[in-house]
């Protein structure tokens, strides 16, 4: 049984419902990263974030994107952010001040750049097609391991890299008891 | 709607300014950093969008997508033992009371 494409009575289809809620959740869940007063919410909320866009991803057409978004972020650099805070956090921090005294600069320095994307967007021919057209998993893989099989590999070396430079920076000096 | 590239980078955009936001007004630089991934998420959804409404970009957003997740990881990995030995040193994860250059 399948669900008929357009939701009856009130005339609006289903992707079209998914995505504004999706977005919405999206959204929110943003704003409430960069606003929270206590930072283990902040990272609790920046997992819903990503959840959503996952989502989101999904209703785009890329499923396998969606998959990697929800095991390396949400299951990956959530988990690490939110060690970083259980690290890092003291008392006092989350009852003082949040925001910096730039905060009302960068406020409106970011409405107007929201603003500028959407201006450039709406004023652009993206030559874009009518419909969106769902990217096969297995197409992916053919032109992941053939046409870019050489950053493939440098990206594995590079997130090697990276995992000696995170043991090698977060790891304690010999004779540092502190 | 979800047929409009439009909507999709529109929503990048707003995704992309909140993320501008929070590192611009936080001071915890923990909460700096999760800003920059909000930042890096919008970007992606944007390449993804392109991906899936122009022709010639389809099999090759996903690539690129996929390419920007394991970066942002690494990225990821290393900023926070970054502000973890910084933190270590300070006692503090507030980026405006790290002012020795200034003194």
């Amino acid at each position: 049984m399948t669900l008929p494409e357009v939701i009856p009575f009130i005339n609006v289809r289903w992707d079209d419902i998914l995505f504004l809620i999706l977005a919405a959740i999206m959204i929110g869940s943003a704003l409430l990263v960069v606003t929270l007063r206590d930072i283990i919410r902040c990272g609790l909320a920046m997992m819903v974030c990503f959840g959503a866009l996952a989502g989101i991803y999904v209703i785009a057409g890329a499923p396998l994107v969606a998959a990697t978004q929800v095991l390396v972020y949400i299951g990956a650099i959530s988990v690490l952010v939110l060690f970083a805070i259980m690290l890092t956090q003291t008392k006092a921090a989350p009852a003082r001040l949040v925001f910096q005294t730039q905060a009302v600069p960068a406020a409106i320095a970011a409405v107007l750049l929201a603003g500028i994307i959407a201006v450039a967007v709406a004023a652009t021919d993206w030559h874009a097609l009518s419909q969106r057209v769902e990217s096969a998993t297995g197409a992916v893989a053919q032109v992941l391991f053939q046409q870019y099989v050489l950053p493939f590999e440098i990206v594995s070396v590079l997130l090697l890299a990276a995992v000696i430079g995170g043991v090698f920076l977060a790891k304690r000096e010999q004779g540092d008891v502190s | 709607m979800t047929n409009s590239l439009d909507a999709y980078l529109v929503l990048s955009g707003l995704l992309f300014a909140i993320g501008s936001f929070g590192f611009l007004a936080r001071r915890n630089a923990i909460s700096m950093l999760m800003s920059i991934e909000l930042m890096l998420n919008a970007v992606n959804l944007a390449i993804v969008a392109f991906g899936s409404f122009v022709d010639r970009l389809r099999p090759n957003a996903s690539v690129i997508a996929l390419m920007v997740i394991a970066v942002a990881a690494a990225e990821a990995t290393v900023g926070l033992a970054i502000v973890i030995a910084i933190y270590r040193n300070r006692r503090t994860p507030l980026v405006d009371e790290y002012d020795s250059l200034r003194q």
